[in-house]
């Protein structure tokens, strides 16, 4: 078949992605998470008393509990197609990410399995992270002095 | 009014993130990875500080916190110990994420299943 002609039967029949439904989708999914982030926070720090610092450290654990415990169940890979990027952008996509590359090896053995590959999708976050936050840091450090 | 501004706030960088996604060709470990160096560059003129001082934990969820919380745990060990102080202090925050995410998913895979 001609190339052209095939792309454009490729065009004509692939379906469309409703780009403002995925954005509000996004938004609220997104924000309901912030919001319950928030009321973590205050619950923690009013049952516990414990400071903020400290409290918003157990929030953090309690999000990551919650998404491996639905990620090995199975769940949070339809809950991402429904949520989006509203999923991926929170503290719950980097738990999620460690989750799955981890599951997805299983079956090569708890070595070269689980250990080489845990941070298979999650290290590129943690290698930009530490190597523009020595940068910048040291940047700030040598300019102002801390 | 913080529980809205949280809403508002963590809901509008997954809104930013749903447009880079829609419209280039990046894919979500890019945008991640651009988000904590994003958190990470707001923080040299104290910047994401007074975003948390003012949002509360909508800030603290998203990954752009991520590259915040190393920063700011770097230079508070940097102002105490002198130069190499910036090397020890940077995990000090984070690594209650960290360490909770390595222990949780281990036990996690060691009794699930893979789906398919």
């Amino acid at each position: 078949m001609d190339i052209n002609k095939y792309q454009t039967i490729v065009k004509k029949n692939t379906p469309k992605e409703n780009r403002v439904g995925n954005l509000l989708i996004s938004f609220f999914v997104g924000g309901i998470l912030g919001a319950l982030a928030n009321f973590i926070i205050e619950s923690y720090k009013y049952i516990f008393h414990i400071s903020t610092k400290e409290a918003s450290g157990h929030m953090l654990v309690t999000f990551i509990f919650i998404t491996c415990l639905l990620t090995g169940l199975g769940v949070f890979d339809d809950l991402v197609k429904k949520g989006k990027m509203g999923l991926i952008i929170p503290i719950t996509g980097f738990a999620h990410s460690m989750q799955s590359s981890i599951l997805d090896y299983k079956k090569e053995g708890l070595v070269y399995g689980f250990g080489s590959n845990i941070f298979k999708l999650a290290g590129s976050v943690i290698l930009y992270g530490v190597v523009s936050a020595y940068t910048f840091g040291l940047i700030r450090f040598l300019i102002f002095g801390g | 009014m913080t529980y809205l501004l949280s809403f508002i706030f963590c809901g509008m960088l997954c809104l930013i993130a749903q447009v880079i996604i829609d419209n280039t060709k990046l894919s979500a470990g890019h945008i991640t990875s651009m988000f904590v160096v994003i958190g990470a560059a707001l923080d040299i003129f104290d910047i994401y500080d007074k975003i948390i001082d003012c949002v509360g934990g909508g800030a603290l969820l998203p990954i752009t916190s991520f590259g915040h919380s190393l920063i700011h745990a770097s230079l508070e060990q940097g102002m105490e110990s002198g130069f190499f102080g910036l090397a020890v202090g940077m995990f000090n925050i984070t690594a209650t994420g960290i360490t909770a995410a390595i222990v949780i998913s281990f036990f996690v895979a060691l009794v699930f299943r893979p789906k398919n």
